[in-house]
């Protein structure tokens, strides 16, 4: 028999009982429809952490000042500072497997400028700085190596900044004093949006490392070292080098612990993704289970099917079925049954995922795999649980099939 | 014998019921040739719907053989018969088995979905002719239960009719029917065994077995008496006698 005359049969006879095919169905409509759905959700949640997580900048190794210790008593992050712009010249001049490198010095202080004033934190870079946090200009032109050197008194406004003291007019060319000090706006950075601790990214000024350090912070120490590796594969080999270079340039010997810290945003999102895949994997499993009772639905009336339709199964042998025959038909109808019910339940999570993007904050991301294996289990479910049927239907005698009452 | 259909060599049935055995058919040896309408008679346990079971392969014989078309189909897996039945028998049951539901035309193309050898071309055609042929072109979309029960019943011929078999068999095919149909029914089976298809019959009215040409009769197991008959009955004289009284009587 030809799979297209299969098919119709199949399809036939699942017609004919609309509302027992659809009830059947609901089972799988209801399992795949959940299953696609916690995953979508897990999948949210998860793109919404690298999306927070990309925002720093997805090759940034952020080297930070470590412990000291001293005669064997060993202080906290941070108790030793003493990276200086010799640290950043050095790993400048020296690593080959990073494309660029900038201080952060840390500053902050009221600002006065445009339509008020405004607290805000000042932040001393590089001109490499834009590049390693993948962060564009939204207007206006960075500093140069040139302005670094020359201590020059510019600045680029965040987004924030922007906003509070420029609300309606181009801040560019502007004069602003930040702790009395003059600066001249020259730029304004295109908007970050949240970091990854729920903070804005916009709320900063940007200035040259060697103008904070001089007029603003007045020290020789830089809190942090941002720099980023060429390729994300090529992380973990920078890492290494870097560790090298700044033992050489802190003189480090031999045996005595590192006083300083250099992390990547790996760390960071493989907790964050680790959490929100036992989620998913939870959340699917327990929309799993609804799948298997529809599975068992199926077989419920398949099997009364089969009793049902002893008659009919008694006719085809008679007509010259096969058993085989027989077999593939309630097969088919039980895989038809339980694909259109995959069809239905992918059609409702598209529905449902739609909604939740739309109407609420929960995101939904329906991956293609997703939907792959969704289809799969309903196929899988409509086998496994359609063979006992079909296998007993096959098995009939066809002179007791024929005149079963 | 040239024309030889059906050929049964000591056909032997015993069915186990627990631990006992019950012999159904006690090797019996019967010859149909092309062309023949035979009726097999006997009382209920007689052994002849066995004998029908056999002949028409829905079941296998515990000892003996039996020759179908020349094939001995003793040695034959159970695919085997399945085709044998799709390809060589054409039934008519007591009881219609039409599948409900489903309308003539669909009933009646149903051996052909079953036929491997692709012996059919076009099956609708063909499904067509045999609802003319019976007389119901005009119904073919009905579904079986806006059929009277003799429609239903040429359905149900026509089904048997489709594959062009080498037998029609015939299980009280007018078990369920008044008389002026079942006269109805059996002129249709006349014109049809004239026009060359040979017909095997099991009933247990005497009056309807006078339509065929042979009898058999059967007892316990055993062929009791094979005879042609008579006085063979036209069911198409009978038909014009039973309208008459009709007539008569109003």
């Amino acid at each position: 028999m030809q799979a297209k005359i299969i098919l119709k049969v199949a399809t036939k006879s699942i017609m004919k009982s609309r509302m027992r095919s659809l009830l059947t169905a609901l089972g799988i409509i209801i399992g795949v429809a959940a299953v696609v759905v916690m995953v979508a959700i897990g999948d949210g949640a998860q793109r919404n952490v690298e999306k927070s997580i990309a925002s720093l900048g997805t090759n940034l190794i952020i080297v930070t000042p470590g412990t000291s210790t001293s005669g064997g008593v060993r202080g906290g992050a941070g108790t030793f500072n003493r990276f200086t712009m010799d640290d950043v010249d050095k790993i400048k001049n020296e690593a080959t497997l990073i494309k660029g490198v900038s201080p952060l010095v840390r500053s902050g202080g009221q600002i006065i400028g445009g339509t008020g004033n405004w607290f805000t934190q000042i932040q001393g870079v590089s001109p490499d700085y834009l590049d390693i946090r993948e962060w564009p200009l939204q207007s206006g032109e960075f500093f140069t190596d040139r302005d670094v050197m020359a201590r020059s008194k510019v600045c680029i406004l965040g987004m924030d900044v922007k906003k509070n003291l420029f609300p309606n007019d181009d801040p560019i060319g502007q004069q602003i004093r930040i702790r009395n000090t003059p600066f001249k706006v020259i730029g304004v950075l295109s908007e970050k949006g949240q970091s990854s601790v729920g903070t804005s990214n916009d709320d900063v000024i940007l200035a040259p490392s060697k103008t904070v350090l001089d007029r603003l912070s007045g020290g020789r120490f830089i809190s942090s070292i941002q720099v980023s590796a060429i390729t994300t594969d090529k992380i973990a080999a920078a890492q290494a080098e870097l560790r090298n270079i700044m033992r050489e340039s802190h003189k480090l010997v031999q045996g005595e612990d590192d006083d300083f810290t250099i992390r990547d945003q790996s760390d960071l999102s493989e907790a964050a993704t680790e959490t929100s895949r036992i989620l998913t994997i939870l959340l699917a499993s327990v929309a799993g289970v609804s799948l298997v009772v529809g599975g068992i639905g199926i077989m419920n009336i398949m099997l009364v099917s089969v009793t049902e339709r002893t008659r009919e199964i008694g006719i085809r042998l008679s007509v010259g079925a096969r058993a085989s025959d027989i077999l593939v038909q309630f097969l088919t109808e039980a895989i038809v049954l339980s694909l259109s019910g995959g069809v239905i339940g992918v059609a409702l999570s598209f529905l449902i995922a739609y909604i939740l993007n739309t109407y609420t904050d929960q995101s939904a991301f329906i991956k293609p795999q997703i939907i792959m294996i969704a289809f799969g289990f309903a196929g899988a479910i409509g086998i496994f649980f359609g063979f006992y049927p079909a296998r007993k239907a096959s098995g009939l005698n066809p002179i007791d099939a024929l005149r079963y009452e | 014998m040239e024309n030889t259909i059906i050929k049964t060599v000591n056909l032997t049935k015993t069915y186990q019921v627990g631990e006992i055995d019950v012999p159904a058919l006690k090797a019996v040896n019967i010859t149909i040739g092309k062309g023949e309408f035979v009726a097999i008679m006997g009382a209920s346990g007689s052994g002849k719907s066995t004998l029908m079971n056999l002949i028409g392969c829905l079941d296998m014989p515990t000892s003996g053989d039996y020759f179908l078309d020349g094939v001995n189909t003793s040695k034959l897996t159970k695919n085997e018969y399945a085709n044998i039945r799709n390809q060589k028998i054409g039934f008519v049951f007591q009881g219609f088995n039409l599948l409900p539901r489903t309308t003539a035309l669909e009933n009646v193309e149903l051996p052909l979905m079953y036929d491997r050898l692709d012996k059919i071309k076009n099956p609708i055609k063909q499904a067509k002719q045999a609802l003319d042929k019976v007389g119901l072109a005009d119904r073919m979309h009905h579904i079986p239960s806006q059929l009277s029960g003799g429609q239903q019943q040429r359905v149900a011929l026509a089904r048997a009719l489709v594959n062009e078999p080498a037998i029609i068999l015939a299980d009280e095919p007018t078990g369920n029917l008044d008389s002026k149909t079942s006269v109805e029914v059996f002129s249709l089976f006349q014109k049809l065994n004239n026009e060359g298809i040979t017909i095997v019959m099991v009933t247990h009215e005497r009056d309807f077995a006078a339509f065929a040409k042979r009898i058999i009769e059967m007892r316990d197991g055993k062929v009791i008496k094979d005879s042609p008959i008579k006085d063979r009955l036209d069911a198409e004289a009978e038909l014009k006698k039973i309208n008459e009284e009709a007539i008569i009587a109003e």
